[in-house]
């Protein structure tokens, strides 16, 4: 089944970002297709390359570039929510004025527009929510 | 609003268009979801596919007339419910438990209306009020549903 995922809250404070992974994980090892991953509201802070949780604490951020690049997943930040919470890449940085260095989107994401959620809708068999 | 310069176009829309049903659960002000749903819905509506809002819990309050966000210092969004119509977003549903629970009335909505181009333009209102089981039953009928 080609499925899609949108996470809309951040890391840590919701259970919703760590339950998208796990569902994305397990429905991969069923063999499954994940059409693309998209993060709207809060969720757009999964994908900063940041963070730095304790050490005896699980690594929300890295585990979700970890399967990208395993499964050669789509990430997708979208620019709207990302540009209101501080989530850029170079060229965004660089539209923006914010100086060399700034873009901290994490490896394995990338920012695009809402048409890519609408798209997923589209071309996906389920488009399964993560929310509060 | 606007869709920022970087988004692609939207890609040709398949033969068959889905039905997208965006469930707005929230109250109007108080968080962003309410307003990052209708920045979704907004582009959605250049998709060529068949978009319906839905109203329940808190979300009746969005479209409540008479919104004031002076004092907040957060913009008033409330009049784009209006403009919808023109992107061919003309079903809102709005669950009448919902309302009753928290003492309102179809009249303490907002009019939201649509021209029907099937019946020589006339003007028509966009909100329905339904039941609970009804609201079931229009979610069942659905491809997509996001939740905000």
């Amino acid at each position: 089944m080609k499925i899609s995922i949108l996470v809309n809250e951040g890391p840590y404070t919701h259970q919703a970002s760590d339950s998208a992974y796990q569902f994305a994980k397990a429905a991969l090892e069923k063999g499954h297709e994940v059409f693309r991953v998209f993060f709207y509201n809060d969720g757009v802070n999964n994908g900063t390359r940041l963070t730095v949780p304790p050490q005896d604490d699980r690594n929300i951020q890295k585990n979700w570039s970890e399967l990208a690049e395993k499964h050669k997943l789509d990430l997708v930040v979208c620019i709207a929510a990302a540009q209101r919470r501080g989530i850029l890449d170079e060229g965004e940085a660089k539209r923006h004025g914010k100086g060399e260095g700034s873009a901290n989107i994490a490896p394995g994401f990338r920012i695009s527009g809402l048409g890519q959620l609408i798209e997923m809708g589209i071309e996906s068999d389920r488009l399964v929510v993560f929310g509060d | 609003m606007a869709e920022p310069a970087k988004s692609p176009p939207a890609p040709p829309a398949k033969s068959t268009p889905k039905k997208f049903l965006y469930v707005n659960r929230r109250a109007p002000y108080g968080t962003i979801y309410a307003l990052e749903s209708l920045e979704v819905v907004l582009i959605g509506a250049a998709f060529d596919q068949h978009v319906a809002l839905a109203f329940i819990d808190d979300g009746v309050f969005q479209l409540t007339k008479g919104q004031d966000t002076k004092s907040l210092g957060v913009k008033n969004f409330s009049p784009t419910f209006r403009a919808l119509g023109d992107y061919g977003v003309t079903k809102f549903y709005v669950e009448k438990e919902s309302m009753q629970e928290r003492g309102l009335t179809l009249d303490d909505l907002q009019a939201v209306t649509y021209e029907d181009e099937n019946d020589g333009f006339k003007e028509k209102p966009s909100i329905q009020v339904v039941s609970r089981s009804e609201m079931g039953a229009i979610m069942q009928q659905q491809d997509v549903l996001l939740n905000f």
